[in-house]
């Protein structure tokens, strides 16, 4: 440590660290642009300096190391006349339109010029203009008013993994621009504008809409991905404005990822559900909650008792409230049924009898950090989880190995310590090679029965091998399991496989989180069998078990399930093969939807019920890390529709279930999460029943990977205009392998007609040369894939 | 792209650098494909980029900093006229202003036959000559003075 003296006060700073670090330390504001507590330091925007004794200059203080004794005079009369002066040299160039700027009344340049600007500008000469440029759907520019800080550069540099932006130019010509009429794609790229100090780099959908003083700020939760990410929602006459990023440096730390930041446009949009509706003899009508409610328990109660309560099934996304879930599974419950179940992209639910404790991260987020070696297993990581992705990036960059083994080789913008790009369906094979070398580099015997599945793995597999000494040789290391792995139709083998590889070499194993409460609806007990937790971690007990979603939607022509509940769910997108799932709905006796859209809902559902979506209601996620986060509404319903809990909650009291005397949110959340609750003690990835058999592949002539595209994971972000404009939104294509495209005389650009499990649709041809060479590249959830059938399997690609 | 021969020159500054630190080569490379090109079009510049697998802002960042890189075609005789301080006060700026007359264009523009192109050039470390100029980012002339000028052109128009 070293100690020195900033305005009178002592302070200790680690050796190697900035003036600026001191001054942070004892809380003495020394004005800056440039500087950046996450970013590298450029010392470019000179705001910071500094009097250092017996220095003969000003110093700045964001790159000045300190030294023993260092005596610093933040406020000295030398000090302010350096930065009065650079002032005044940032604001020769600078335009005066505050009145006209986004960035006014929250503006970094604008506060400091109160400081330390001058009444009147000294300078006569032309000011210099600069083309505004265009970055794409998000990103607004007014590039005269950037004061050349780059931070924006660094960001993209440093966090987001790839330099988007860049400073052309020099001296008074430079100008910070995208390579010639490229747009800035990152996922994460709205943390420019956050990072801009001046105006140059606003918010697009939010420009010209309010004032920052006229927002009134709500803490929230983000209802989207695994992680959980810290909100403010800022909210103005009853809607939500735009969404910022909370500090929360164990999560999101002070970053917000597209999707989170820019969702909120599908929170207003047109398509909102806004009245309870009822058909009637095939044609829609609106009514009143009373009269929908009343319909709905009687269609319920008589469809249970024609053909029991084996036939009522309910189906809820991960992205719902715990509370709301735990309603939903009660009403379910309530009725004898034990149909439900909020996993509607998986598709292999063997492991259920043999849990033992809900699927988590395996450690904290922040721990994602330390690990010295990181295992990815079926994952699009930068869209899944961006920031995870992000998190995993900074930590390879003080040396973590990342290892991966995806059916495709997207660039995660990140040094890759090794890689396994093999087709879905040998996904399981190149995982027990893997382990097969654990067990050779540790030495140890494998287990008789895994015997004859290693003597059948092709044998040498070099980055196997690599990825096995990876997780050996360096501790802490993890293996995490992404979305892809768990649709994975053989998603028990790749868990029991992953366990016995975090076993064999000391990793910890972790279950990246699909959606926002993809732990929380396990801790409601929305999922069919609750028995093995029941025994194993004590969570519920006694429950009535039942189907679970594969098997509640599989067959139309003789359906499991007569009537459905659904909550929040968009079958067409949210469900593992849409195209069965419509077909079920389509031919079930009675639908009700709970939902806060419109969307396609009246193709299937027989009553329409308008819920409310994360923002008007007040709830609690559990993060993909078992963090429970609750959260109140930041707005009033919209309309007539209602917080799902209190829908819920009201059909329960008409349907006479006796669990169902919650008055308040906080009545049913005490119910999930009682005061002592330790959550910690449900959260475990093991499994009882480890017995690894590699089933006998189909052959495939050509197979799909299907994946969620980054913008369509939920139904606010289907609506999310800006983001659905992002060249991540709009790429929606048929990639494939170079060599496929030549097998099938297709090229690039081409029009193609793909067909899955009978049903066919349109789609342009697009190559992406790192495919395994029998896979087609087809996103699902989309609306124009939609009427494919399941995530993965036999597909077929014909010119058009 | 580029060609055989000058892709052995970009390998041979290459190799001057560690493995991974490719894109130290930048700038000798731009130079290399310019002498090729005669300018620096965006193609170029991105292929640059890949073959030093750096980012295609970096590279354009390096391109816009330097003037003797030219990022639209040039005349057959580029002319980059200094006119920093020490050069305007010894005559700099009456020079260019000498040679736009001349020539009948401004900064950054070419006479209509494409024999000349005109710059406003930074110090080049010879103010004790001013004013200077630097032909092709080759060749430099010195003490040009207006009779000196019209002499270098009309040599340059043989």
């Amino acid at each position: 440590m070293v100690n020195i003296e900033i305005d009178g006060k002592q302070v200790s700073v680690p050796k190697g660290g900035t003036i600026m670090d001191g001054a942070k330390e004892i809380g003495i504001y020394i004005p800056h642009f440039c500087y950046h507590k996450k970013l590298s330091i450029a010392a470019n925007c000179r705001m910071c300096l500094v009097q250092v004794e017996k220095a003969p200059k000003p110093l700045p203080a964001c790159a000045t190391p300190v030294m023993e004794g260092m005596k610093v005079y933040t406020h000295s009369k030398q000090a302010v006349t350096a930065q009065k002066g650079v002032m005044e040299f940032l604001l020769i160039n600078h335009p005066l339109d505050c009145p006209i700027c986004d960035q006014g009344g929250e503006c970094q340049l604008q506060d400091l010029a109160v400081g330390y600007g001058s009444s009147g500008s000294r300078y006569q000469e032309a000011k210099r203009v600069v083309v505004n440029k265009n970055l794409g759907p998000l990103i607004s520019t007014d590039m005269t008013r950037c004061i050349h800080c780059t931070r924006c550069v660094r960001f993209g540099q440093e966090i987001a993994g790839i330099m988007e932006l860049g400073m052309a130019g020099r001296g008074e010509h430079s100008e910070i621009l995208s390579f010639v009429g490229k747009t800035v794609d990152s996922e994460i790229s709205g943390n420019v504008i956050d990072l801009c100090p001046v105006g140059a780099l606003v918010s697009k959908p939010f420009r010209y809409s309010a004032r920052t003083w006229e927002l009134s700020r709500r803490k929230s939760i983000s209802p989207h991905c695994g992680l959980g990410s810290n909100l403010i929602v800022q909210v103005k006459h009853n809607r939500v404005m735009r969404v910022l990023p909370r500090d929360n440096e164990e999560l999101n730390e002070c970053w917000l990822s597209d999707k989170d930041r820019f969702s909120y446009e599908g929170l207003n949009s047109e398509d909102r559900l806004t009245q309870p509706m009822i058909k009637h003899d095939g044609q829609w009508r609106s009514c009143t909650w009373q009269e929908a409610l009343e319909f709905t328990a009687n269609k319920l109660l008589e469809i249970k008792d024609q053909y029991g309560s084996g036939s009522l099934g309910a189906l809820g996304s991960a992205h719902c409230t715990t509370e709301e879930l735990f309603l939903l599974q009660k009403l379910m419950r309530g009725l004898g049924s034990g149909n439900v179940d909020h996993r509607l992209r998986q598709s292999n639910f063997t492991t259920d009898q043999s849990l033992c404790g809900v699927p988590w991260l395996g450690t904290r987020v922040a721990a994602i950090s330390e690990q010295k070696s990181i295992l990815i297993i079926g994952s699009t990581l930068r869209k899944d989880h961006p920031l995870i992705a992000q998190r995993i990036r900074q930590a390879v960059k003080k040396g973590t190995q990342l290892n991966v083994i995806n059916p495709f080789d997207d660039d995660l913008l990140v040094k890759l310590n090794n890689k396994v790009i093999v087709a879905p369906d040998e996904i399981v094979r190149a995982l027990a090679s893997v382990l097969k070398y654990a067990f050779e580099q540790r030495e140890v015997n494998a287990p008789e029965s895994l015997i004859p599945i290693f003597d059948s793995l092709q044998s040498d597999m070099e980055s196997a091998a690599l990825i096995a000494k990876s997780l050996i040789d360096n501790s802490p290391a993890a293996i995490y399991l992404g979305n892809l792995a768990q649709h994975h139709p053989s998603y028990a083998q790749i868990h029991r496989l992953a366990l016995a590889l975090a076993e064999i070499t000391g990793a910890s194993i972790g279950i990246l989180g699909e959606a926002a409460n993809s732990v929380g609806a396990y801790i409601a007990g929305a999922i069919p069998d609750l028995s093995s937790l029941s025994t194993t971690v004590g969570l519920y007990s006694g429950e009535v078990t039942g189907l679970n979603a594969v098997q509640m939607l599989s067959d139309a022509s003789d359906p499991k399930c007569r009537a459905f509940v659904l909550l929040n769910v968009e079958p067409e997108f949210d469900t593992y093969d849409p195209y069965q799932a419509l077909k079920t709905l389509q031919s079930a006796d009675f639908v009700v939807s709970l939902t806060a859209y419109k969307g396609n809902v009246a193709d299937y559902a027989d009553v329409m019920l308008p819920i409310t979506p994360f923002t008007e209601t007040s709830g609690t996620f559990v993060n993909t890390e078992g963090r429970v986060q609750s959260f109140n509404g930041v707005v009033a319903p919209l309309g007539d529709a209602r917080p799902g809990w209190k829908v819920l909650r009201v059909l329960g009291s008409m349907l006479k279930l006796n669990v169902f005397d919650f008055d308040t949110p906080e009545a049913v959340r005490e119910k999930v999460f009682p005061q002592d609750m330790k959550i910690d003690k449900y959260l475990n990835n093991r499994l009882a029943d480890m017995k690894i058999n590699l089933e006998s592949k189909e052959s495939y002539v050509i197979q799909r990977i299907g994946e969620v595209p980054i913008y369509q994971t939920d139904t606010i972000v289907r609506r999310a205009q800006s983001l659905q404009q992002t060249r991540d939104g709009m790429s929606i294509y048929a990639w494939m392998p170079k060599k496929l495209m030549e097998q099938l005389g297709i090229s690039a650009g081409d029009q193609v007609k793909v067909t899955q499990a009978g049903s066919a649709i349109q789609l342009e041809a697009a190559c992406d040369e790192k495919l395994p060479d029998n896979c087609v590249r087809i996103p699902c959830a989309h609306p124009k894939t939609f009427s494919l059938g399941a995530m993965f399997g036999e597909i077929s690609v014909e010119k058009l | 792209m580029l060609s055989a021969e000058s892709l052995k020159k970009i390998d041979h500054e290459i190799a001057k650098y560690p493995e991974d630190q490719k894109q130290s080569a930048v700038m000798s490379a731009l130079a290399i494909a310019q002498d090729e090109k005669g300018w620096l079009a965006n193609e170029t510049m991105n292929f640059v980029a890949e073959y030093l697998n750096m980012p295609p802002i970096a590279v354009y960042e390096v391109a816009t900093f330097y003037n003797m890189y030219n990022l639209e075609p040039v005349g057959q005789y580029k002319i980059t006229v200094c006119t920093n301080l020490p050069c305007a006060l010894s005559g700099g700026n009456d020079a260019a202003n000498y040679l736009k007359k001349k020539l009948g264009i401004d900064f950054n523009q070419t006479t209509t036959d494409g024999k000349f192109t005109l710059k406003e050039g930074e110090c080049m470390g010879a103010c004790g000559d001013a004013p200077v100029m630097l032909v092709n980012n080759r060749r430099m002339f010195s003490f040009m003075s207006n009779e000196k000028i019209d002499a270098m052109l009309e040599d340059m128009k043989k």
